[in-house]
């Protein structure tokens, strides 16, 4: 494989995880984030972005839940890649979450490395990054830490809150864990448990992480090392499985990059090769290899009915939020009968739920692509449940 | 064949019945039948032209299941709770007493299993709601009789060997499957094909000649009532 060579050294992404362009939230000592794992974790902090304005009622508010390799940079130019945010053509003014009705907030997950505390953070007690002492965090342990970041910012209920993949499962914890709360809810391309294929393709990244000699056992901060290759190959490995045969097929078929004729090496002959390499360099720029560990472990422990006995319904039971459910045709990362599971189980619970397919051959990052169709039923749904909250309408 | 031509015309005049407001009649009708405030389910709400009016002329709290991939994304868009599903096999993941009232609207002759969907309504709603073309109709006995063929017209436009409706049934043949499916009637209407309801009091072979199609409200029942 080609020289992996990194644009940011190692203490510029150190410095985000700490020090992040964004606003942040410190709690301090007396506000312990209490962890499924059974610790508490203080002191620690919460960075988010936000976009429109809160109205007077403080009823227009919408968590953003960002996916497992996102951040909090939804709609506006990421500070360390320079690309433009991750959701910008479903956030914005005039977009289906339209910054001019709604406020939308998009926190950092917990155990991430965009400002809110994970394992790239330092550990105050040291004085080093946590690195592998850094506790095993859950989706709930996310949404606990959210929770309490709305409380700060004096948000009681949430008009609505929306995600994809990692962030549906978020979106499926909210509404769970805080029915009450959560007045609308949008899972795309979720699931409410992680499934045997997702946590095998997630340990295979695992082990391309620390068998990379510059892991040094998750200290490679105090090495002065960066496990580079390994988490490249990491997410070239995930980034198949966000794609589908068909869109590969579109995009690149066997077609070679920049030659002609196979150059009987292991050079990257191929235009899905290269594609791959570019992926793989360009994702450890911005992301800090134990973050990515602990995040896709917190994805495979997430099963919602597990905590209510196995029956999901009852994870539901007369739920008074409104959910809109969407899965991709050819997503089979969470194919549609992960949603469907949810749709059934919202029933059981009498909720009010809508439920889409969508046409589709980008596969599971079709939730992120430019999707008419999905961009019509989000405001659609978004703005059936405003008039019935009696939110005004934008004047325009 | 004047007179199959003519038939065809009438035909079209009934699918295009509407109200002064625009709404669809029958639809009026079924709506009519529900009352303010109540929670339904449409089952097979197509693009979801019933439950807006519901929403609209009713205040209820509606639901929908809908088979078409196209029918349930209009419907979302337009900030209706729908789903994608099938009537015959997803109603049984609906727990009992769930809706006010449950409705087929111009869906049971599609449905594989009439009864089991006609059972599943009475036990997820306390009441459901069943419009149905009758394949009683005279017209539709003259087609059959006078050429011979399947019939089609332009409220039922398939040819038999591609259409979406497997189980047609005449007025007489719904009333003996409530029996069977042991639901009370509590309401039936005839629609003539100009949309408009048959007179009251009629006898049941009246309706079942000259009622292009027909509404039924039913409840959960131990026999069927006899007019």
């Amino acid at each position: 494989m080609a020289e992996v060579s990194a644009t940011l050294d190692t203490a510029d992404r150190a410095r985000e995880a700490d020090d992040p362009r964004s606003p942040v939230v410190k709690f301090g000592a007396d506000k312990p984030l209490r962890l499924d794992a059974g610790v508490e974790l203080a002191p620690f902090q919460i960075a988010y972005q936000t976009y429109g304005a809160l109205n007077p009622e403080r009823s227009n508010a919408i968590l953003v839940c960002h996916a497992l390799t996102g951040d909090q940079h939804v709609a506006n130019t990421h500070p360390v890649t320079g690309k433009p945010g991750w959701w910008e053509t479903m956030v914005g003014p005039g977009r289906p979450i339209d910054t001019e009705r709604y406020f939308v907030i998009c926190p950092n997950v917990l155990g991430a490395c965009m400002g809110t505390t994970g394992p790239a953070s330092i550990n105050p007690k040291t004085g080093q990054p946590w690195g592998l002492d850094f506790p095993m965090i859950t989706v709930r342990d996310m949404v606990r830490a959210q929770a309490m970041l709305l409380d700060h910012l004096g948000i009681d209920s949430l008009f609505s809150i929306a995600g994809g993949s990692m962030g549906g499962m978020q979106v499926l914890q909210w509404a769970s864990s805080y029915p009450e709360r959560v007045y609308s809810a949008l899972p795309l391309a979720s699931a409410t448990r992680h499934s045997a294929q997702n946590i095998a393709f997630h340990e295979v990244g695992r082990q391309a992480v620390m068998a990379d000699p510059e892991w040094r056992g998750g200290r490679y901060f105090a090495a002065g090392t960066n496990p580079r290759r390994g988490l490249a190959v990491a997410r070239m490995g995930a980034h198949i499985t966000y794609l589908s045969d068909v869109a590969l097929h579109r995009k690149f078929g066997r077609r070679f990059q920049d030659r002609n004729n196979p150059t009987f090496t292991f050079d990257a002959d191929f235009q899905v090769e290269s594609y791959l390499r570019h992926q793989g360099i360009s994702f450890v720029e911005r992301f800090d290899a134990n973050s990515y560990l602990y995040l896709t472990r917190a994805m495979d422990y997430f099963d919602l009915a597990a905590d209510f006995d196995g029956v999901l319904a009852r994870a539901f039971k007369d739920t008074p939020t409104r959910f809109c459910v969407i899965s991709f045709t050819s997503d089979w990362l969470f194919p549609t009968s992960d949603s469907r599971a949810i749709v059934h189980a919202l029933n059981a619970g009498g909720a009010r739920v809508s439920f889409a397919e969508i046409v589709t051959d980008k596969g599971h990052d079709a939730f992120l692509l430019q999707e008419p169709e999905l961009f019509a039923i989000v405001s659609g749904f978004l703005d059936g449940a405003a008039k019935a909250r009696g939110l005004p309408s934008v004047p325009r | 064949m004047m007179m199959l031509s003519r038939l065809k015309h009438d035909l079209t005049m009934a699918e295009a019945a509407r109200m002064p407001g625009g709404a669809r009649v029958d639809l009026v009708v079924v709506a009519d039948m529900v009352e303010h405030g109540a929670k339904v389910l449409d089952v097979g709400c197509g693009d979801g032209e019933l439950l807006r009016l519901l929403a609209e002329t009713r205040n209820v709290d509606g639901r929908g299941i809908e088979l078409s991939r196209e029918g349930v994304n209009e419907c979302v868009a337009k900030g209706l709770a729908v789903i994608q599903g099938d009537a015959d096999t997803d109603l049984a993941d609906y727990p009992n007493d769930a809706f006010d009232y449950v409705i087929l609207s111009q869906t049971l002759q599609a449905t594989r299993q009439p009864r089991v969907v006609l059972e599943h309504m009475l036990r997820i709603g306390r009441r459901a709601i069943v419009s149905f073309p009758n394949f009683g109709h005279w017209r539709i006995r003259m087609q059959v009789m006078f050429r011979g063929r399947m019939p089609r017209t332009d409220n039922l436009p398939y040819a038999w060997y591609d259409s979406p409706n497997i189980h047609f049934c005449t007025i007489k043949d719904f009333r003996e499957l409530c029996v069977a499916a042991g639901a009370e009637m509590e309401k039936a209407v005839a629609l003539n094909p100009w949309g408009s309801p048959l007179r009251l009091n009629a006898p049941w072979w009246f309706w079942n000649m000259l009622g292009e199609q027909a509404v039924f409200r039913l409840s959960r029942g131990k026999k069927a009532s006899s007019e």
